[in-house]
This record gives C-alpha cells, sequence and structure tokens, in this order.
C-alpha cells in the first residue's frame, strides 16, 4: 500500500514537472512568437536551443561551446580539487586541535561572509586573468563548505574511537587519516556537493570579469555582440553542466551514505 | 617489572563553581602478571582509575606509574578494552586486529601471523573479512580483546567489558578470558559491577566506596583459586564452591553497605 501510494506519488510528481515546463516554456515560446516583446530583447527558447546547437560546431569567440565548457570545467576541477585537498584536512585538524581551532575560527569566520564574487579584484590583482586568479575565486567559494563539513565530522566522530587508536599507538597523522577522515566522511561528501555547487557558480561569476575561454566569456561576448539568444544559451549550459556535477555528487554521497550508514 | 602503581591519587572534577573529588587519596599495586578486578557502586570513580592508568585522564594529585614509569599519555604498552568495543566500524575484523602492529610499523606477515593466532584462539577463525557490524556483540568483544592482545602491551585495562553483552555471553567470555589469560598472562585491571565476575576472574579484588572514591577493602582470592583448582573447573561449578559464595556474599555485603550508606 504504501509503496503505492509512493509510485503514485512519484508519478504525480512527474506529471507537475513536466506541466511546469510546458507551460514555462510554451508561455516563453508564445509571448516570444506573439511579437509583443523584441527578439532583441526576448529570443525563442527554439532560438536559444539553435544558438547553442550553432556554437557547437561553429566556433564561437574563438572556440567551440564544448572547448568553451572544457575550459570552464578545468578551472573548476582545480579550484574545487584545491579547495577540498587543503579545506578537508584542515576542518579534520581544527576538529582534532583545540588549539588550531581557536587560531583558525576567528578569521576563517570573518572571511567567510565576503562573498566568493568579491574575490574577483584581489584574485585578478594577485594571480592575474591568466588561470590563477579565477582559480582562486573559485577556491574562495568552495573552500567554506569543505572545512565546515570536515570539522563538524570530525567532531562528531565518537570520542572513544580516538581514545582507542590513541592506546593502540597510533599518532597525530594516523588518527586523522584512519579515524576522523572514515568516521567524517558522510559530513565531508556532503560538504562537498554543497562546495561543487558554490564554486560551480563562482566560476561563471569569475569568468563574467576575466580570461579569454569559458562559458562566461561566451555570455560576455554574447552580449557584446547584442545576442540575448548566445547569452541565453550560455545560462543554459552553465545550468546543465551544473546540474550534472550536482547529480553526480548526489550519487556519490548516497553511495557513501548506503555503506556508511550500514557500518556506523 | 610490569606493575600498575597508583600512589596516594586524588582526582578531582569541577562541578558546579567547586570541585568533587572522584578519587582520594587511592594507594594501589597491581602486581606483575596480576589480575585484579575493582568493583564498586557507580561513581565510585572506578573508571577514572582505569582511565588514569590508560593515560587519557590525570590525577590531581599522586602519581600514576606503570612499570616503574609515571603515566604520560595513553600508549600501546597498555591496552585498553572498552565496554562499547570501540571497534572502528569502517574497518574488517583483520585491520581492527592489526591496527596496532600497523602503528607499530610490524610488517604485513607479522600482521597477518597476529591476526591468525589471535582469531584462532578467540574461535573466530573465517570472520578475517567482516566488519564489525556483522558480528554479534560477543563476537565483537572478542575481536576488542584480540586487538588488544595483538599488540602484545605489559598490561591490559579493561572497563567493564563483558557490561554490555547478554548474561550467556558474558558467561562464555568469562570462561574463555580466564583460559586466555593463562596462556598468555598479563597484569590486568579490570573493571566491573558484577560481584560474581570479579570473584571468578581475578586474583584480587578491591572494593572501592564512593563519596569520595577511595578504597574499602582488598580481597585476596588467588590462594583459593590456585587451591581449589578454579582454572580447570566449569564456570558454574566453581561458582558453586562454597569459598565462592562466601565471598560473594561478604562483597555483596561491602557493596550494600555502602550503597544503604550514602542514600
Amino acid at each position: 500500500m504504501a509503496a503505492l501510494s509512493g509510485r503514485g506519488k512519484s508519478a504525480e510528481l512527474l506529471l507537475l514537472t513536466a506541466l511546469g515546463a510546458v507551460l514555462f516554456f510554451g508561455g516563453w515560446q508564445v509571448v516570444a512568437a506573439s511579437g509583443l516583446v523584441s527578439k532583441q530583447v526576448l529570443p525563442a527558447p527554439l532560438a536559444v536551443l539553435d544558438a547553442g546547437w550553432t556554437m557547437m560546431h561553429k566556433p564561437f569567440a574563438g572556440n567551440l561551446l564544448q572547448a568553451h565548457i572544457l575550459a570552464s570545467l578545468q578551472r573548476f576541477a582545480m579550484g574545487f580539487g584545491l579547495a577540498a585537498l587543503i579545506g578537508v584536512p584542515l576542518g579534520l585538524i581544527m576538529g582534532r586541535y583545540r588549539i588550531v581551532d581557536d587560531a583558525v575560527s576567528p578569521i576563517f569566520e570573518g572571511l567567510r561572509f565576503v562573498a566568493p564574487l568579491a574575490w574577483v579584484p584581489f584574485a585578478a590583482l594577485w594571480f592575474g586573468t591568466g588561470i590563477g586568479g579565477p582559480v582562486m575565486v573559485i577556491f574562495a567559494g568552495a573552500f567554506p563548505p569543505c572545512v565546515i563539513n570536515a570539522y563538524r565530522g570530525a567532531q562528531l566522530v565518537e570520542a572513544r574511537l580516538v581514545e582507542a587508536a590513541q592506546t593502540l599507538g597510533a599518532h597525530n597523522v594516523r588518527i586523522i587519516a584512519e579515524v576522523l577522515l572514515p568516521g567524517a566522511l558522510p559530513s565531508i561528501v556532503a560538504g562537498l556537493r554543497v562546495s561543487a555547487g558554490l564554486a560551480w557558480q563562482s566560476l561563471i561569476g569569475a569568468e563574467l570579469i576575466v580570461v579569454s575561454a569559458g562559458i562566461g566569456y561566451v555570455m560576455v561576448q554574447g552580449q557584446s555582440n547584442l545576442s540575448p539568444a548566445i547569452v541565453m544559451a550560455g545560462m543554459l549550459a552553465v545550468g546543465i553542466v551544473g546540474l550534472a556535477i550536482d547529480v553526480l555528487l548526489r550519487l556519490v554521497e548516497r553511495t557513501v551514505r548506503n555503506r556508511w550508514g550500514q557500518v556506523a | 617489572m610490569k606493575d600498575i602503581a597508583f600512589n596516594d591519587v586524588t582526582k578531582e572534577f569541577p562541578r558546579g563553581g567547586g570541585t568533587f573529588a572522584a578519587l582520594e587519596n587511592v594507594t594501589l599495586t597491581v602486581a606483575e602478571k596480576e589480575f585484579v578486578a575493582i568493583v564498586g557502586p557507580s561513581g565510585c570513580g572506578k573508571t577514572t582509575l582505569m582511565r588514569m592508568a590508560a593515560g587519557l585522564e590525570f590525577p590531581t594529585r599522586g602519581t600514576v606509574a606503570v612499570g616503574g614509569r609515571t603515566v604520560t599519555g595513553p600508549g600501546p604498552e597498555r591496552a585498553v578494552v572498552f565496554q562499547q568495543f570501540a571497534l572502528f566500524p569502517w574497518k574488517t575484523v583483520r585491520d581492527n586486529i592489526a591496527f596496532g602492529l600497523k602503528c607499530k610499523g610490524a610488517s604485513r606477515r607479522d600482521q597477518d601471523d597476529a591476526v591468525r593466532k589471535y582469531l584462532e584462539l578467540m574461535g573466530m577463525q573465517g570472520t578475517e573479512d567482516s566488519f564489525p557490524h556483522q558480528l554479534s556483540g560477543g563476537m565483537q568483544q572478542r575481536v576488542a580483546i584480540a586487538r588488544s592482545y595483538a599488540i602484545d602491551p605489559d598490561v591490559l585495562l579493561m572497563d567493564e567489558p563483558f557490561g554490555a553483552l547478554d548474561a550467556q555471553t558474558r558467561t562464555v567470555m568469562q570462561e574463555e578470558l580466564i583460559r586466555l589469560s593463562r596462556v598468555n598472562p598479563r597484569t590486568v585491571l579490570f573493571i566491573t559491577h558484577s560481584v560474581d565476575e570479579a570473584v571468578y576472574l581475578a586474583d584480587r579484588v578491591v572494593v572501592l566506596a564512593r563519596n569520595p572514591g577511595r578504597v574499602r577493602e582488598i580481597l585476596d582470592v588467588a590462594a583459593t583459586r590456585r587451591d581449589e583448582d578454579w582454572d580447570a573447573r566449569a564456570i558454574e561449578e566453581v561458582m558453586d564452591l562454597p569459598s565462592f559464595t562466601g565471598m560473594r556474599t561478604h562483597l555483596w555485603k561491602l557493596l550494600r553497605e555502602q550503597i544503604a550508606g550514602t542514600e
């Protein structure tokens, strides 16, 4: 009975989602086709798709759309990877050592409220507009959730397990790597997902200002060309890639939760 | 010498703005290879005593020394068996047992040898690749005991290791611990709230009183155990002996006095 009503619910959800999409895109198409609004202001959804499709085999702003996406993804991977590589260990160490926690937390709490985009001018000054600047902006966006979730996860690891490791002769690095890291893993993975979302958002923001390839750059160029279709095609690409990243990490998160849920 | 020496130990904890003495002027020595059980009402500081020997807590006054060296922190020469097992849930049985050896830098072969040896002693062959959650409580505690023995510690500190087990499993584990401690004698400090368990397992039983925690009496069991050859008998048989019931009743009276005295 429960399974039936569950299935009923998901079918209902699917229907409503489809209905929402049809109304949104249909309404958009109708308004655009009616000629009430200029094409220079609101291109039809099909025109947007067409612009995207065209960019996929005719270079725009120096590259094919795929190459722009790839350039963005590379920056994303670097900034996000760096944030995870530094943020997760830092969070675990903060969770383990009161001294580090007390020293780092106030600075961190302060800087956390500087929006990733607010780092752009600074990043450009320090690291230039090549690879360094954008990566730093992504890093600024991706770093806090990595640290916070690793930190909270480490604090939730049972004290007894840390004590057991200590009495078995484990030293600090091993305690962090073999007790805190696996113990905090579900929390860390949840943090990575949030972090990836913020990283992707910050990246597009950074690309609007610096760099000469990437989806953000496509959108800026579309704006200079007075082509809203290209700008919107860029937004569409941002949305699709962002969604893909999130779906992927959601999968990882669920896998970890399932395995660890059984274990812990 | 691999003894444990509590020398005039006082341990105070902050409580409600003042301090509360969990233990006061406790002097107690566990000789090398001796098995000492500590019983006492809850709040008498028995776990605190064990944790100080482990190096997880430190005395406010007095000293705790193991093998003549003052305890300054946890270390593998003082293995601890916790009441809630404290196995690493993400590690297999094998990796749990081998953890201490790995910390010491032992070779993979030495680790495997130790794992095999202790699983065999515990009658748990074939469980190497299981995870703790796949095992019963009794099995999990066997793994925890094997993990402690595997690092070849000078002393074993056990904090109500069978407290979380059902009565039947508990009896089996008590017999196994006797067997294990005969094959592999260690200096053992064993915390329990079960009088039967204490008399059955220990050479000496220390009774603590509470408010503040202090030594009330020390009962010698070793001579009787040896004379009547308890270790060779079944647990239910031992627990029926007049000597055993006499000691048990004596300890019960002591504990009851205290519980009545403070309420």
